[in-house]
């Protein structure tokens, strides 16, 4: 495997996506990534010198919306789902110490 | 001999800009309102809810990029921000990276030194957070997200700037010119212009830059003054002991007047920046630059002009009227109606700007109408208020935007000018007062005066004193 | 033969010539849901009390005149990665066990306003990341071909409950092969539009750039009818498309004279299953008979396709899922410290396993370092693909090609090896990074009685040289419904 992904790696990218792995997750996700590198990898026999990067498949541009006010108080059906709601608001941990 | 330092600022300015709705959705961007009354799926980041752009936050960005001396980026496009934090309901912000609307301008500020040009590296749009508030009883936050999508400009200068004067006058300038445009309002209070300070410190000659912090929260011109001359002695004191200065953002607390690093381990600061693949790229043509240069509203330097060739008022106050965009409506739109624009100027300069600072105000607080200050200048015009009068109504004009025609109509304050009325009282305060009327006649000019303050008290204010005082000294000769 | 095993065109014209009512037709499928669901398991919400109401709703409005579309009347399952107001819609995922949305996606109010009864929601993987449906978090969906078989994936609880005739028809999206796929493994009828021609608006985002909702029925005919009524223009989806062609029935012709089908060389390579090979060719053969005109050339760079859309896709989904945090909506943790505890608890209680690892993946891929090498490099292989089938698409009117490397794989086989899983997409995948329109039809069976399916590709915009030649093909065989739907009804 070309692919190393070490501990600190794994780490990392858990502190990205706030996602906390169990130690054998972890070594599963070390295999799983590396292997999907290598396999990535496979790209770079590709020349893509001079090639725009593509994100979007049709040239479509400028799609915009009138400055105009469309939605009215939709505050209930917004809280309506939310795990903790308090005044009107959504309930977090505190933020600041 | 003790080493020379220099100071390096540069500035991160963000402007809420004045549109109706937020950049993505259709909810209104008003202030106030209850804690998630203006949200819809797509500001609260409800699943399978797609962002669709406002044009006007473009129209907007794109004035102030052309009033900045930029250079458009004519195809731009949005890139997310990927971060986790509460105020951010999709847990990525849509902003610009990689093609910002506009870059390489700048503008001209006056320094002691003289004239001098503060570069602008870049301006993007994107969209403000929600707002957290924290309970004081339980160990919670609370997240509202009306400010969720609001629409912002981000306005990057380079680091040019050399001392908190130059940063404020910067500041000014910035302020006045996006005002002027009619692109925000610009209260730093209220938090629609935002400033976040970069500062680094170098020994002067170095070419080199220091390492620079970041400072934020910062919400008066007064707090970034005091919040770079701290964070300049904190970093030459580090310097000085052999430490070295850490990259790091840092918060501003204006009461303790000091400021701390905003660090986590659980911030990694690595935003994974990409195109943003639910927007389409934003193409802006030659004719539409050319279509907003043209609509672009006359700019302070020509205004000023304007004033003290139209208006025949003197220098300084065209200087003062200028300084802030909603003076100088008030002043054109009060004046157009009542045609004086020196009484109006007088009404501005005078007792606006001195209720302005009792009040700790700022004139782009104003709220009374240019209708309002027309009809009481030409009431006291017309004589049917006197001065003191009308200063009383001007407050009430000041604070509830009153009709003055009516409010002296029903409170009866108009002057009395009837001189048959007047000279009832006027014989009436002789009769009542006669040591002061030998006074009088014996040569004490002085005694007059209390006369005429007699009379004024009998009319409850309500009589011109100079007519009084004419009356007053006919009688008293005949 | 019963209103299940008619097609949704057939069940309609009976609802509108007053033969059958809307409610019937809606009993008639909760009925077969009742009886079958215990061995295929296709819903993951069926909404008995809600259908029932709305097909007496939808029945008024027919007897008035108000709805006289070809599907009104008909009930239909919709997968559950689209919102539907006041029914719960989970993705199949414990995250949001709990969610019920607010407002209907635009798709779906399509079908409404046509008159179609929704019944309920749809299994699927994990996020629509998966080939079996087996990384649901409400369990696994079977084959009811053989219910000791994958359906495929992530459609795979749409094209199942269409199989055993537990709906009419069915939405489902595809973003890799996700409607295609499954419909192969299934035996029945699914089309995955171009890019843009039906609302994303409420479609629960997995790759924003390749997702595409599409139909699953039992015929040609019926997918171009869906197609019709949920393809719209939507002010509230950036990347719609203003389309004015979107009358696909009227590709409905059993002709293809003329027709130009090339057959990419690079499809019927060594991992392609020997009878899956054999069925596709024979199709070819039919399709040659009929008049087209059939030839093998090199599509080039498929072998490209998968590593660039696991980049992408990954990536996409990582900054997509990230809304999902425990304080909107969906699961929070029952015990944390702090907001970052919280964060991290919910999410990884949430998701599962597929669904982390592409988070991962993703969230590496777009890191500080790393951006240009992987990310931007997969976005210029995208524009190779792109350009590998504008070449191909200046030949030839239609790509004719398998679904799927083999016919369904047996329960618990794939999820042990994913990048061996991610090698089964091989085929689906390069239309959704060229944002082209695929169909995939029946063509025959293996030896174990497992359904193969056909598929046809076309350039951007070219839906109807697809329904076309589908079309034609399938006027060459009749429908099969596996043993196990029949068995149910009558």
């Amino acid at each position: 495997m070309a692919n190393i992904i070490s501990d600190e790696t794994i780490e990392y990218v858990g502190i990205l996506a706030k996602l906390e792995l169990s130690a054998e997750e972890k070594e599963q996700a070390k295999a799983d990534m590396g292997r999907m590198l290598d396999y990535i990898d496979k790209l770079n026999e590709l020349d893509t010198a001079g090639i725009e990067p593509m994100s979007h498949v049709f040239p479509v541009q400028n799609v915009f919306r009138e400055d105009v006010v469309t939605n009215g108080d939709d505050r209930e059906a917004i809280l309506k789902n939310a795990p903790e709601e308090k005044d009107g608001a959504f309930v977090v941990p505190r933020t600041v110490e | 001999m003790a080493k020379q330092y220099e100071t390096v600022i540069g500035l991160e300015v963000h402007v809420e800009l004045a549109t109706k709705t937020k950049i993505f959705c259709g909810c209104s961007t008003q202030f106030g309102g209850a804690p998630n009354t203006h949200t819809c799926p797509v500001c609260t980041g409800m699943p399978g809810s797609l962002p669709v752009l406002n044009k006007q936050v473009v129209e907007y960005a794109l004035a102030v990029g052309l009033a900045t001396n930029c250079q458009i980026n004519q195809h731009c496009k949005f890139d997310r921000k990927n971060y986790f934090y509460p105020d951010n309901p999709q847990n990525y912000q849509i902003s610009q990276l990689y093609l910002p609307i506009c870059h390489d301008g700048g503008i001209e500020i006056e320094t002691p030194a003289g004239k001098k040009i503060i570069g602008i590296h870049e301006i993007h749009m994107e969209e403000d957070a929600g707002k957290l508030i924290h309970d004081e009883w339980e160990d919670c936050s609370l997240v509202d997200f009306n400010r969720s999508g609001v629409p912002l400009i981000e306005i990057v200068s380079e680091p040019d700037m050399r001392s908190a004067e130059e940063v404020i006058a910067y500041l000014d300038k910035l302020r006045l010119i996006i005002q002027y445009l009619g692109a925000s309002d610009c209260k730093l209070q209220e938090g629609s212009m935002r400033a976040d300070v970069n500062l680094s410190v170098r020994e002067v000659g170095t070419e080199k830059f220091g390492t620079r912090t970041e400072m934020k929260n910062l919400n008066s011109f007064k707090a970034i003054a005091r919040a770079i001359g701290n964070e300049r002695e904190r970093q030459i004191d580090l310097l000085e002991s052999g430490k070295a200065v850490v990259q790091e953002t840092r918060r501003w607390d204006d009461t303790k007047e000091y400021s701390y690093a905003m660090r986590s381990k659980e911030d990694a600061q690595d935003y994974r920046y990409f195109p943003d693949p639910d927007l389409t790229p934003v193409y802006i043509s030659d004719e539409w630059i050319a279509r907003v240069r043209a609509a672009q509203p006359e700019l302070r330097t020509e205004k000023l002009q304007r004033y003290k060739e139209e208006f025949a008022i003197p220098d300084y106050d065209a200087g003062i009227l200028t300084s802030s965009k909603r003076l100088a409506d008030l002043f054109e739109e009060a004046t157009a109606i009542c045609k004086k624009p020196k009484k109006v100027s007088n009404w501005l300069m005078g007792e606006t700007l001195r209720l302005l600072k009792e009040r700790g105000q700022e004139p782009e607080e104003l709220r009374f109408s240019p209708e309002n200050l027309a009809k009481l200048v030409e009431l006291v015009d017309a004589g049917t208020v006197n001065n003191r009068v009308a200063k009383e109504v001007f407050e009430k004009i000041f604070t509830d935007d009153i009709d003055p025609e009516k409010y002296v109509e029903d409170h009866g304050l108009k002057a009395v000018s009837d001189e048959g009325a007047l000279r009832g009282t006027i014989e009436a305060v002789i009769a009542a007062n006669p040591q002061s009327v030998t006074d009088f006649k014996n040569g004490k000019e002085k005694a007059i005066g209390f006369l005429v303050g007699q009379t004024m008290k009998a009319l409850k204010g309500k009589a011109d004193p100079g007519t009084v005082n004419k009356i007053l000294k006919e009688t008293l000769s005949r | 033969m019963g209103l299940m095993d008619m097609t949704a065109l057939a069940l309609a014209k009976k609802i509108r010539a007053g033969e059958v009512s809307a409610p019937e037709a809606a009993r008639a499928a909760l009925d077969q849901i009742k009886k079958l669901e215990g061995a295929v398991h296709a819903y993951v919400t069926v909404d008995e009390e809600g259908a029932l109401k709305r097909a007496a709703e939808v029945q008024k409005k027919i007897e008035a005149g108000k709805l006289t579309g070809p599907l009104a009347g008909v009930p239909a399952a919709i997968k559950d990665n689209m919102c539907t107001k006041d029914l719960p819609t989970t993705c199949s995922s414990r995250i949001l066990e709990n969610f019920v949305p607010t407002y209907t996606a635009q798709a779906v109010q399509n079908l409404e306003a046509a008159g179609v009864v929704v019944l309920g929601k749809t299994n699927m993987d994990e996020f629509a990341m998966g080939s079996t449906t087996e990384t649901s978090a409400y369990g696994v969906t079977r084959n009811p071909w053989n219910p000791e078989h994958v359906p495929g994936g992530s459609s795979g609880g749409s094209c199942a409950a269409v199989a055993a005739n537990e709906c009419s028809f069915a939405l489902g999206s595809d973003t890799g092969g996700s409607i295609r796929q499954p419909s192969s493994f299934c035996g029945v009828t699914g089309i995955k539009p171009t890019y843009g021609t039906v609302s994303r608006y409420g479609l629960i985002a997995y790759g924003s750039s390749l997702d595409q909702i599409g139909p699953v029925a039992k015929d040609v005919s019926d997918c171009a009818a869906i197609l019709e009524v949920i393809a719209s223009y939507d002010e509230k989806d950036s990347t719609s498309i203003r389309r004015e062609d979107c009358d696909f029935t009227a590709a409905l012709k059993d002709d293809v004279k003329g027709m130009k089908i090339g057959i990419p060389r690079d499809y019927f390579g060594s991992g392609l299953d020997k009878e899956v090979k054999q069925a596709v060719l024979a199709a070819a053969e039919i399709l040659r008979e009929k008049g087209a005109e059939v030839e093998e050339f090199d599509l080039s760079l498929v072998e490209y396709a998968i590593p660039a859309y696991y980049t992408i896709a990954s990536a996409e989904a990582s900054s997509n899922l990230s809304r999902f945090d425990g304080i909107k909506y969906g699961y929070r943790a029952k015990e944390y410290e702090g907001l970052h505890q919280m964060y991290k608890k919910s999410r990884s209680e949430g998701f599962g396993a597929e669904v982390k690892r592409r988070i991962m993946l993703g969230s590496f891929v777009l890191s500080s370092g790393y951006y240009d090498a992987y990310y931007l490099k997969a976005l210029r292989t995208k524009a190779l693909i792109k350009q590998a089938f504008d070449r191909a698409f200046a030949k030839y009117d239609v790509i004719l090609g398998p679904a799927a490397p083999a016919t369904a794989p047996r329960l618990g086989e794939s999820l042990s090896d994913p990048l061996q899983m991610y090698l089964g997409d091989i085929y689906t995948i390069s239309a959704n990074l060229a944002g082209i329109p695929g169909i995939c039809v029946p063509c025959g069976k293996d030896g174990k009685g497992l359904p193969v399916g056909l598929q046809l590709l076309g350039d951007c915009f070219q839906e109807k040289k697809i329904l076309r030649a589908a079309y034609s093909f399938e006027c060459s065989r009749t429908y099969e419904a596996p043993a196990l739907a029949g068995k149910a009804v009558e």
